[in-house]
């Protein structure tokens, strides 16, 4: 489902104009360590069924941005409201609420070592769900068949996959409760092309199944063209811009050009 | 859209019209509901000669859990023989059905463990497989040691000298403290214990010698042995192992370093030298600590007691414990280091082994605690 550019530029301007719905807001958000300064007032609205692709040299602090989104980071000030409720001022039984509608994917997988794929992708159903055993087997393996993952995986340790089937397997556990929004930390790095581009197929049909929006920091600049509906570049501690593939290939700031027309964005060409 | 805040429940409603059975599916069909869903379908009763029309186009919210129910329901009624039809799915559910349809999960299977004569004879056989296979690389580690320490002899540059001496800073004078408070302690209660016997018999002064030989030939060397095994054995593996979860060593390995020589060399080592100064402040801290206690609760003062202990210990008595220290140092060093190597990639894995490090470790310090005894009486010592 590799659209062209002028579907997805229809399908961004469907957006625009219906003035949809924001899934997360983040408002003025400054985190630091010690002395060092990484966002700085930061602000930036998630569109519900979207898919936002963020980008950013590294170090300038995309995966800090997700941390402190999720609340793994602790932020100096600002506000992050997640399907409209602002996760400091709500109370516990929302903030779960929360967390069962959303799905991370770590850089790393951050599968639990311990046990099998299956499990861990039970983990979230087991945790906050009562489902017979035997739905959640099922649930599991067609989570894993729909990551792409064989089912013989299934009884499988983490230690015993290699890096890309950690990525699908984590993201099979990320979907595991069908979540509204999913947060996916560099996805296609480490996947061949092919399954690279599976992955962005898969994140592409989950999106027109279920309505599903996708929070993405990539560096892939295949995904950014063919499922993004929306950019967001960061630097400068802030969110330089954010707008469509053509915005981007519009746009004349130095580090803009050199990512989205620098020699290796014209050679895929 | 698939974890609302608030959902109906899933229903269902059957109709039955000549040989067609309708049901019409309505309310939110997600994985929140997919508990109600499940039990909603079990609960029916359905004649499979029956052509079954599932009518979906009243269901609020659908997700790929409430979409696999609907699946899983009509694979059954088909293989029971019914002719099954989907209705009123609009396009984009239309796709998710058919994605549903590459998926076959493999028939469910609950897991059971039995208990049997077998299994339990299986298990002893893997345990001993496992010791003789942890005996091997120990046996394995301690060749290359020597290998290792043979090659440093003629070139002292490969001694990694930095290396021992934080490991040496860490093991040894980091412990200092704890070890020197238990063996107070231990000396205090000793004396303690022994003299409130010995005063029955009008013996208070022989507490000197039970304290002198007891602390001096076994509980020194055997209490801070086993406190250096919690301690930096435990370490030990955890650091080797956590370098093995992350591939370093492997990355050892690649540049063609011996992980003998980089990892285990410098620590056991550093430990062989450690346990021996680590044993004679505890022999020393016993000893106050007990000499403490005869005077306060036995009324042997202090010159008395030195005067005492003169008599009861020689040079000799001292030795038989120092002389142990090294050996269990190399144990303990070793044993950390084998289990360190052997953890795998779970943090499940790590935990496992950091304890067996432990637990290995007291139970040979004893052990050859057992035999230096049988050893030092043979000797006549």
């Amino acid at each position: 489902m590799i659209d062209t550019q002028e579907e997805q530029m229809a399908r961004a301007g469907d957006h625009n104009s219906e003035h949809a719905e924001n899934v997360l807001s983040v408002r003025g958000v400054t985190v630091g360590f010690g002395s060092k300064v990484i966002l700085d007032k930061l602000d930036l609205d998630v569109r519900r069924g979207e898919v936002l692709g963020f980008v950013g040299g590294s170090g300038t602090g995309k995966s800090v941005l997700m941390r402190t989104i999720l609340g793994l980071t602790p932020r100096r000030s600002g506000t992050v409201e997640v399907f409209g409720h602002d996760l400091d001022r709500s109370s516990e039984a929302e903030r779960k609420m929360v967390e069962r509608r959303w799905g991370v994917l770590f850089q790393q997988g951050a599968l639990f070592s311990s046990l099998t794929v299956k499990q861990n992708i039970q983990v979230p159903m087991r945790e906050h769900l009562d489902l017979s055993p035997k739905l959640m087997d099922e649930l599991a393996t067609l989570k894993l068949e729909l990551v792409g993952l064989p089912q013989d995986a299934a009884d499988k340790f983490p230690s015993e996959l290699s890096g890309g089937m950690i990525k699908r397997a984590s993201l099979a556990r990320a979907l595991a409760l069908d979540p509204d929004l999913v947060f996916l930390d560099e996805p296609t790095s480490g996947l061949d092309p092919i399954g690279a581009a599976a992955f962005d197929q898969l994140i592409a049909n989950l999106r027109e199944t279920l309505g599903l929006t996708v929070y993405m920091v990539t560096h892939d600049l295949d995904s950014l063209h063919s499922i993004c509906d929306r950019i967001a570049v960061l630097g400068e501690k802030r969110v330089l811009v954010i707008g469509t593939i053509d915005d981007m290939m519009k746009n004349d700031h130095p580090w803009v050009v050199s990512y989205f027309r620098g020699e290796r964005a014209l050679r895929r060409i | 859209m698939a974890f609302l805040e608030k959902n109906t429940p899933p229903a269902c409603a059957c109709e039955s019209d000549h040989d067609v059975l309708r049901m019409r599916l309505s309310g939110d069909w997600a994985i929140s509901t997919a508990a109600k869903a499940e039990t909603l379908l079990e609960g029916l009763k359905l004649d499979p000669r029956q052509q079954v029309v599932i009518d979906v186009c009243n269901i609020g919210a659908l997700d790929t859990s409430g979409a696999w129910i609907i699946h899983r329901l009509r694979g059954l009624l088909e293989f029971n023989g019914s002719r099954v039809s989907l209705e009123g799915l609009s396009e984009k559910r239309q796709v998710l059905f058919g994605e549903l349809e590459h998926h076959h999960p493999p028939v469910f299977k609950p897991e059971r463990t039995r208990i049997s004569l077998v299994r339990l004879l299986e298990a002893t056989g893997r345990q001993v497989v496992a010791i003789w296979h942890d005996l091997l690389s120990m046996l394995h580690i301690f060749g290359s040691l020597g290998m290792v320490l043979v090659t440093v002899l003629f070139q002292p540059k490969r001694l990694r000298g930095i290396s021992i001496a934080v490991q040496f800073d860490r093991s040894c004078i980091g412990a200092v403290p704890i070890v020197t408070l238990m063996s107070f302690l231990i000396g205090a209660i000793i004396s303690q214990q022994g003299g409130f016997y010995l005063k029955q018999f009008g013996a208070d002064l022989y507490v000197v010698d039970l304290a002198g030989i007891l602390v001096l030939r076994e509980i020194g060397v055997i209490l801070t042995a086993i406190m250096v095994a919690g301690r930096s054995g435990s370490a030990f593996t955890a650091e080797i192992g956590a370098m093995r979860m992350r591939e370093e060593v492997d990355a050892l390995h690649v540049i063609g370093l011996s992980v003998t020589e980089v990892l285990v060399l410098p620590r056991i080592l550093a430990l062989m030298l450690a346990l021996p100064i680590l044993t004679f402040l505890s022999d020393m801290a016993s000893l106050a600590g007990s000499g403490l206690v005869a005077w306060a609760y036995l009324d042997i003062p202090p010159a008395a007691f030195l005067a005492r202990l003169q008599e009861a210990i020689t040079m000799q008595t001292l030795m038989v414990g120092l002389v142990k220290a090294p050996f269990m140092a190399l144990i303990v060093g070793l044993i950390a280091c084998v289990e360190g190597l052997k953890v795998e990639g779970s943090a499940d894995s790590l935990g496992r082994q950091t304890t067996m490090s432990v637990v290995k470790a007291i139970f040979l310090v004893i052990v050859v605690d057992g035999l230096f005894a049988i050893f030092f009486a043979a000797i006549g010592v």
